[in-house]
């Protein structure tokens, strides 16, 4: 009863997302193996030996596997599978994109973006944008899983000495090749881990006026967060997204300025510990998720923000 | 070349979804239906593609109950040729959707097989992965950009991090992400002549394979509800709030 973990990194550090789906994968079973695929990721392998929820290392080391393009990395998947009762990894842009091909190789029906382990079987998952909770029991024998990290908190990531096995590459069909990835660089805290968000929509008007946006997120150290209408928009880019399409976050603030507050949004940040709504529509949506609703313009209640918060000086970093 | 769009009939977008009480599902009846919102990229994508002269055929596939006729009536309302209709009147995972896709790729042989990221209903992001994989072919997810090659299409894709840049040999499934395109209206005169296109009717218990749904739905039910928040006066009462009474700043 083992559950193989596939661990997201970038061949010299592990994504900070893997550590959540190690608590998840070890509320399945305690037995959780993780699998890192890289090239050159001898450091990452290390790093995660060292969780102590992390039972095994298995070790993959072959250029095929540096950009875990699908079609390579699946069949690597499928046949570790073998050994394993679940297959697990996190139901962000890394696991979406090859955990259906393993479990249609294995003939098996994915159980998506999980939110909870109700038993090794049985999950609950949001459907419809999050405005209903299923809960789902698996009836094939092995399962394939994905994790919503926000919903679980990370695993300790020290004091662990899982043993690290090495095993084969398998073959790939070069069928597909990477050409380059344009990464947005920040020095501000990431969207899907940061303890304050600061959002903004449509309400802003520009791409120049998400300044007031950054001004304030740099001053409380947030991320910055948009609405798809902001995205679609041109003001900042698409890894900005929160929503049901974009990412889910679970800060412990959440600022949302000139957002209306479509299903979509709310999908993606309404389990926010505190949210707050700025907007001059009284009637908009968000208002009905916020904990404080500030009715205003916000192209004068964001520099105020700021002075305020220039004020305090309690402020964590 | 010739590109199989796939289209989905789900609850409109803009309804809010209500529970039933009894904890099997959702309200359907009387509810707005259209086409997955990604899906109505894919179509578009698929037609441009046709327009550009890269692409001589746009056949559009739907699998459900027989509204989902209506579904493939857009997608040849804005310009696909061919319609198939797979009928199935229960709901079919991702996994048996991927098996009857699969059956009708070997039936067209198109170069290309179009369809949206993911449904808004179940939430799933699977299909198109899936059927890739039955069908050993490369794929492109979350693309939002296409650059059609002779054998081979280059894709950008929206991942977490930012964009990425694939190319994939074809045949390739690709999943179309909502910035790939501005989907277009169908005029009338067009939505008129949609209704004379060919439609295939096959019957998806017809096609032999498995569509045994694996996973039992237990219950459906409310997700917790936020408490009522209030509204501030000022900005300095905001800030006094965050402070003192939530405690977050």
């Amino acid at each position: 009863m083992s559950v193989l973990l596939i661990a997201e990194h970038d061949n010299s550090k592990l994504k900070p997302f893997t550590l959540n789906a190690i608590t998840a994968a070890s509320k399945i079973d305690s037995d959780v193996h993780v699998l890192v695929a890289g090239a050159n990721c001898e450091n990452v392998t290390k790093e995660v030996a060292s969780v102590p929820l992390v039972k095994k290392v298995l070790w993959c080391d072959s250029p095929n596997y540096q950009n875990y393009l699908p079609e390579n990395l699946a069949p690597l998947v499928t046949k570790t599978a073998e050994k394993y009762d679940h297959i697990v990894a996190s139901a962000n842009t890394f696991g979406k994109n090859f955990m259906p091909r393993v479990a249609a190789a294995l003939d098996i029906s994915q159980v998506s973006d999980i939110i909870k382990v109700s038993s090794p079987d049985t999950f609950i998952r949001p459907i419809y944008a999050g405005n209903a909770f299923a809960t789902v029991k698996s009836n094939d024998k092995k399962k394939c899983v994905t994790i919503r990290p926000t919903s679980f908190d990370p695993a300790e990531k020290n004091g662990g000495s899982a043993q690290v096995e090495k095993i084969e590459a398998v073959d790939v069909p070069n069928s597909s090749k990477f050409i380059k990835r344009e990464e947005t660089k920040s020095e501000r805290p990431e969207l899907g881990t940061a303890r304050i968000v600061v959002s903004g929509g449509r309400g802003l008007e520009s791409g120049e006026n998400f300044k007031l946006i950054t001004d304030i997120a740099d001053k409380l150290n947030a991320a910055v967060g948009a609405s798809r209408a902001a995205v679609d928009a041109g003001y900042i880019s698409n890894d900005h997204q929160v929503g049901q399409t974009g990412k889910v976050v679970v800060p412990d603030l959440y600022i949302a300025v000139g957002i209306s507050g479509a299903i979509q949004h709310l999908a993606g940040m309404k389990e926010s510990k505190i949210i707050v709504a700025i907007n001059k529509d009284g009637e908009a949506p968000i208002f009905s998720v916020a904990d404080y609703g500030l009715e205003a313009d916000l192209f004068k209640a964001l520099p105020e923000f700021l002075a305020e918060l220039n004020k305090l000086n309690t402020i964590q970093k | 070349m010739k590109i199989l769009v796939a289209v989905k009939r789900v609850i409109d977008y803009n309804v809010q979804i209500r529970v039933k009480e009894d904890g099997s599902g959702v309200h359907t009846d009387n509810v707005k239906m259209s086409t997955n919102p990604p899906d109505d990229n894919a179509v578009e994508e698929s037609v441009k593609l046709k327009e550009s002269g890269k692409v001589k055929e746009v056949v559009a596939i739907s699998i459900g109950e027989d509204k989902a006729q209506e579904t493939i009536r857009k997608a040849l309302a804005v310009g696909a040729d061919k319609g198939i209709h797979v009928k199935a009147d229960n709901y079919i995972e991702p996994l048996g959707i991927a098996k009857i896709l699969k059956k009708i790729v070997e039936k067209e042989k198109p170069d290309m097989v179009f369809l949206g990221k993911q449904a808004i209903d179940d939430d799933c992001n699977q299909t198109g992965q899936m059927l890739a994989a039955m069908l050993n072919w490369p794929q492109a997810t979350f693309t939002s950009k296409v650059n059609l090659k002779e054998k081979s299409v280059e894709i950008v894709r929206e991942i977490d991090e930012g964009l990425e840049t694939i190319e994939v040999n074809l045949p390739a499934v690709v999943s179309c992400d909502l910035r790939l395109n501005e989907p277009r209206f169908a005029s009338l005169p067009n939505i008129m002549k949609a209704k004379k296109k060919p439609m295939e009717q096959i019957n998806a218990k017809d096609l032999g394979v498995d569509l045994t749904n694996r996973i039992q739905q237990i219950k459906v039910e409310e997700p917790p509800k936020r408490k009522a928040g209030i509204k501030v006066a000022n900005v300095a009462e905001l800030v006094s709030k965050l402070k003192n009474e939530a405690k977050v700043l």
